[in-house]
């Protein structure tokens, strides 16, 4: 274990013995953690082992129920994140705190001291932007922004407080890899000026590749401590899940290429429909029985845009721009989609896909009251509770669904094995199409791979199916052929035998010909 | 002394049991010291409000009079308010179904026979839907805020039966005085038990719908489209139901049930139309409905418990000469606190000492 | 000339009220609260205002009870809303009805009695400017009031940290608690900033609109400033332009009824209900607009985590 904490000298953080409680859950159970000055020290750590919950605490949004943090050497006690700036400690959340409605130099202002006057941050702002390479203009709306530039924002934030200890919070989930690549560069050169940096990721190559130190965490416990740079993924992967994780196997697609597609897009067009919400333009894709197709992106491209136009919750201007199995499906409701023989399982689990304060049998009526209307729905309307608990029963069997009671309200479940159930209740059916987006953001290993390999068995069988995702590696492990989706137009696919990393890398950041890059449309 | 609230991981069904019985019991408290403070005997009077009308049959018929109509608005409203949508304007779809159910005996007066009676309950329950209707039209057509002109809507039809019962409707051999003609037999809503008291069928229309609708609600797709719906909108349209449609259904049907409400009470307990007909009925059945749990089942025993403040308003004014304002006032702080008792169904709730007192007051 | 003046001038005082208990309530759903209580606090100041320069005889003391009881009486809904994050709607519709049952309760002993008017102050010199001074400069003191509470609000909300901080809570209160903000402290001095306003314009009406007691003389006053704070898109100036629509509405429609033209009085009556539902659906037609400009956490419970 960590043998090393408490002894060294000269450590920036030493965070010994952090607990933290929700209800019986114990998301933190006596962490050790220490930072030395100048370092690059990585926390790893599947979904849910505590990483988050840990650097809240020690930047004092969370307070720890048991344990101490010493800070140069000194016990303190960091009550509120406003405390932590000024011992000097900043952070770059994953889910940024910033606020849409108002402008970059605003939410600069909102974490600094009081006594800067509002007019100089916006100066001093673009002075750091300058000389960090993170290109940026105080005056445009958050709203507006891209991802990539609202992290920009955060990580100048961060730096205006001239912090000791920067904390970034899986800072590439929403990068292209070439914009990870500056990132990184940036944070070699905070190194090299002596500052400290706690980066939490569980991508292990770049972990691998940029830090100095890795403190491993699995069920909230700190379960090794390592040099990254002298393991291999796959050992770094077995200390994070603690068991070799299992390959998806996937066997080469039988499909025929001339066989007909059951999913087809026909230049898409959709409206925006909020103040900060993409337009579709011209989305065109086919995807045949027996193939898995992927679409690739950085988050806000315009995929949840397409999700649910595909799933009819958006209607299309004209029947002909989405076809079902021939069937021109445009102008059809989401259930008449469903009939016709497609299933959707959207990103959002608590809430779009699940209602969070019903049972998971009142989940299953959800998405299934009209394709099983016979089996679940009795006369008048009547609700036929017996057949809807043994579904309910078979799919948690068949996913192996993991609860603490027998029907339980779905916001009880854990993120994977919620997940599971959901993606279950469609594989149930059996559709022809399934259309799924983001299907293991947030969730563990295991099940993980349960859902990757489900959706490949669900595609051999002679379904076509429809992955969105943000995670590279989920869509080269079982993707046929990878398409990008980027400022509300998609690519073609590419096959994946061509497809790498950068090729797809370059076209999540806009580089196909007649796209204007990210970059320079941010500061035109 | 610092509030926290920790999320239980499951709502808890005793809490939803036991939430409203603490809420009364701490307006019973609360009452208790407001009677210590005007100088009032704190027994006495609570025994006047609260249990005095029950002790004798006639006074149990008029708790069933003031009941009802609250139940039947209130059942309605529960189904509103769980599919999230905040009809505020029941106590003017009250008064439009008792004008539209009154202009049957008002203008026809002639047409008495078996039909006048349900062609004036339908009349109600129309009426009422219409001006239910006219939010609803504003909230899915042009995404307006339905409190806000649902309520509008209440002065607009208080002003209009005014205008009705002084002007088109008014009695001609009526001296002057604002008011309809007195409805004959035919047009009035006979008595369950003449011989004993004055209550009305009104009270079996109450148990009936709210037995209906709690067998809707708990068993059937349209019950679960409502709680979805209400409960989280984006699955709701992930399963396929519509927003609009829901809108559309539930003012229809709480507008329809104040209709009903108010042609019930014209017709059973009044008598005729006259320039008010309603002590505020659809805004204390909004108490009612809360009270209730938003439980069609739940709102029968919230009925009777309001009503018995209108009536025990009136005994404890007359028997120890307190101000029967008192009783709104109760009503209030019964919805007040059982909104707070609420919160104990999804959350723990924690004093941690040592925290500056500036976050709860 | 005199009889378009006196109009103007009683359309500034019926517009009054409206103008502060909507740059109240603007302030308190900028902050991410939607308080439908304002009905409730502003009867509650009427007849608090109304009774204490009964009982004291200095109507000055009435405007400063009306205040602090409107102020007092939004703190139940915050502990509510904000302390055990209850449901907004109904908790501000639970506001409204106890405090028209309470102010029943409180003013019985006043029903007729005879009231205090705030008298009018005139500004020596400005008041003589021609056409506009006796409009502007001859005014009663909450009118002065109302003009100072809006200006004051529009430097608060977008030329000060503590106004940004504001906006930045009713934008996303989950950013604002992550960044330390105390999300719950603020919204509880904006709520009962809301109340206290609420009970100023609630004052007004009893103390210098019509100085006199009657039970729910507020009548839909509040749901009137609510609506305007929609019809504003949450900006202060055009509060107080629709506030003064509002008092033109009110006042024409008092003045058609005093010429007679056998338009039956109910309807004019209504005219201002009216007025108030067209108005909305106007201004909520646009939905992009409205997404744009509503405070996106407005009516949202929040409970931190910590």
């Amino acid at each position: 274990m960590t043998g090393e904490t408490a002894t060294t000298g000269g450590m920036l953080l030493e965070a010994t013995g952090i607990t933290k409680l929700f209800g019986a859950l114990r998301a933190c159970d006596g962490v050790d953690l220490s930072i030395r000055r100048g370092e690059i020290h990585s926390l790893l750590g599947e979904n849910g082992a505590g990483k988050s919950t840990l650097v809240k605490m020690i930047f004092g949004s969370l307070e720890p129920n048991a344990g101490e943090i010493r800070w140069k050497g000194q016990p303190v006690r960091v009550t509120s994140p406003g405390i932590a700036r000024k011992l000097g400690i900043g952070m770059v959340f994953q889910h940024f705190s910033l606020f849409e409605a108002l402008t970059a130099a605003e939410n600069i202002a909102l974490s600094l001291d009081k006594t800067t006057p509002l007019s100089a941050i916006a100066a001093k702002a673009r002075a750091l932007s300058n000389e960090y390479g993170l290109p940026l203009d105080p005056d445009s709306l958050v709203g507006d922004l891209s991802v990539g530039e609202r992290q920009r924002i955060e990580i100048i934030r961060c730096l205006l407080q001239e912090p000791d200890l920067i904390i970034l919070d899986e800072p590439t989930s929403v990068l292209t890899p070439q914009e990870a690549d500056k990132l990184f560069v940036t944070l070699e050169r905070l190194k090299g000026e002596g500052r400290s940096i706690l980066y939490i990721s569980h991508r292990l190559e770049e972990v691998k590749r940029l830090c100095d130190r890795a403190t491993v965490l699995r069920h909230g416990k700190v379960v090794d401590a390592c040099d990254p740079r002298r393991e291999t993924a796959t050992s770094l992967a077995r200390m994070m899940v603690g068991a070799e994780v299992h390959a998806v196997a996937r066997a080469a697609s039988a499909h025929a290429a001339d066989a007909a597609p059951l999913l087809e897009l026909h230049s898409l067009d959709r409206a925006p429909t909020g103040p900060f919400s993409i337009p579709l333009k011209g989305v065109s894709l086919a995807v045949r029985p027996g193939e898995v197709i992927g679409i690739a992106g950085v988050a806000g491209n315009g995929q949840g845009e397409l999700f649910e136009a595909i799933s009819g919750e958006a209607l299309q201007p004209r029947a002909a721009m989405v076809t079902i199995r021939g069937k021109q499906a445009g102008q059809m409701g989401i259930t008449a989609r469903r009939l016709a023989g497609a299933a959707f399982v959207p990103e959002e689990r608590l809430g779009h896909g699940a209602a969070p304060v019903m049972r998971l049998s009142e989940n299953l009526v959800l998405s299934r009251h009209a394709t099983d209307g016979r089996a679940l729905i009795g006369r008048a309307g009547v609700i036929a509770r017996g057949a809807v608990e043994a579904a309910t029963k078979r799919i948690n069997a068949a996913m192996d669904v993991r609860k603490s009671a027998e029907d339980p309200e779905a916001s009880a479940l854990s993120g994977g094995n919620l997940q599971k159930f959901i993606i279950g209740r469609e594989l149930d059916r059996s559709p022809a199409v399934m259309v799924v987006n983001q299907p293991t953001w947030g969730v563990d290993a295991g099940a993980a791979a349960r859902i990757r390999q489900s959706l490949i068995d669900l595609a051999r069988s002679g379904s076509a199916v429809l992955v969105i995702s943000q995670d590279l590696d989920e869509l080269f492990e079982i993707s046929d052929a990878i398409a990008v989706m980027h400022n509300g137009t998609l690519s073609k696919p590419m096959p994946i035998a061509e497809a790498t990393y950068e090729k797809i890398g370059l076209l999540m950041g806009g580089a196909e010909p007649g796209h204007v890059p990210h970059d320079a449309m941010g500061l035109s | 002394m610092r509030l926290q609230l920790v999320r239980r991981p499951q709502h808890s069904s005793l809490m939803a049991a036991v939430s409203p019985l603490i809420a009364f019991a701490l307006t019973l408290i609360i009452g208790a010291i407001i009677f210590i403070a005007i100088g009032k005997p704190p027994g006495a009077a609570l025994y006047a409000y609260f249990v005095a009308p029950l002790t004798e049959m006639w006074s149990l018929h008029e708790l069933a009079i003031k009941a009802s109509p609250l139940i039947i608005i209130a059942v309605g409203l529960s189904v509103a308010y769980l599919s999230n949508n905040w009809n505020i304007g029941a106590e003017g779809q009250f008064i439009m179904g008792g004008i539209f159910g009154s202009l049957i005996p008002i203008v026809f007066p002639g047409f008495q026979n078996v039909l006048t009676l349900p062609l004036m309950i339908l009349f109600g329950i129309l009426g009422g839907m219409a001006w239910g209707a006219i939010p609803a039209f504003l909230k899915t057509r042009f995404n307006t805020n339905e409190i806000l002109t649902s309520l509008m809507l209440v002065y607009v039809a208080q002003l209009f039966l005014d205008w009705l019962a002084r002007g088109w409707l008014r009695d001609p051999q009526g001296y002057a005085f604002p008011g309809s003609i007195r409805f004959p037999p035919a047009a009035t809503l006979p008595e369950i038990a003449p011989s004993q008291g004055g209550a009305h069928y009104g009270l079996v229309f109450a148990l009936f719908v709210a037995v209906a609708l709690w067998f809707v609600m708990t068993r059937t797709l349209k019950g679960f489209e409502v709680r979805v719906m209400g409960a989280s909108p984006r699955a709701g349209r992930f399963a396929g139901f519509s927003s609009k449609r829901m809108t559309y259904f539930a003012f229809l049907l709480s507008g329809g049930l104040a209709g009903l409400a108010g042609i019930s009470e014209v017709s059973g307990a009044i008598g005729q139309l006259r320039e008010t007909i309603s002590p505020g009925y659809g805004f204390t059945a909004i108490i009612v409905a809360f009270l209730g749990r938003l439980n069609p089942l739940g709102a029968v025993v919230a009925g009777f418990v309001l009503a018995l403040t209108y009536l025990g308003g009136e005994a404890a004014q007359i028997s120890l000469g307190i101000s029967d304002k008192l009783a709104r006032v109760f009503q209030g702080l019964l919805l007040f606190l059982v909104l707070a008792c609420d919160t104990l169904i999804y959350y723990r709730v924690r004093f941690s000492a040592g925290r500056k007192a500036g976050e709860a007051a | 000339m005199e009889m378009a003046q006196n109009i103007i001038l009683t359309i500034m005082t019926a517009a009054t009220p409206l103008l502060i208990a909507a740059i109240g309530e603007l302030v308190v759903e900028r902050s991410g609260v939607l308080n439908l209580g304002v009905e409730g606090m502003m009867v509650i100041g009427a007849v608090c205002g109304f009774a204490a320069a009964a009982v004291t005889g200095s109507p000055w003391i009435g405007v400063l009870a009306a205040i602090v009881a409107g102020a007092l009486f939004s703190l139940p809904f915050g502990f509510l809303t904000l302390s055990l994050a209850t449901n907004q709607v109904a908790t501000g519709l639970s506001l409204t009805l106890l405090g028209v049952g309470l102010s029943g309760l409180i003013g019985e002993a006043f029903v007729g009695s005879a009231g205090l008017r705030l008298q009018s102050i005139a500004i020596p010199g400005l008041v003589d400017i021609p056409l506009v001074g006796r409009l502007l400069f001859g005014q009663d003191p909450i009118f002065y009031m109302s003009i100072a509470l809006t200006a004051g609000v529009v430097w608060f909300l977008f030329r000060t940290r503590a106004g940004l901080t504001l906006r930045a809570i009713g934008d996303s209160h989950g950013s604002a608690h992550a960044l330390g903000i105390s999300v719950i402290k603020a919204r509880y001095l904006a709520v009962m900033f809301g109340g206290a306003c609420a009970g100023l314009a609630g004052g007004h009406l009893s103390l210098v609109y019509t100085p006199q007691w009657v039970e729910n003389m507020t009548a839909g006053r509040g749901w009137i400033a609510l609506a305007l704070v929609v019809f504003a898109s949450w900006r202060p100036w055009r509060v107080m332009a629709g506030a003064y629509l509002f008092g033109a509405v009110t006042i024409g429609q008092l003045h058609t009824q005093a010429l007679g033209f056998g338009i039956p009085s109910q309807l004019l009556s209504s005219l201002p209900y009216l007025a108030t539902v067209v108005v909305l659906v106007l201004i909520s037609r646009n939905r992009r607009l409205t997404m744009m400009n509503t405070p996106a956490s407005l009516g949202r419970p929040f409970v931190p985590d910590r």
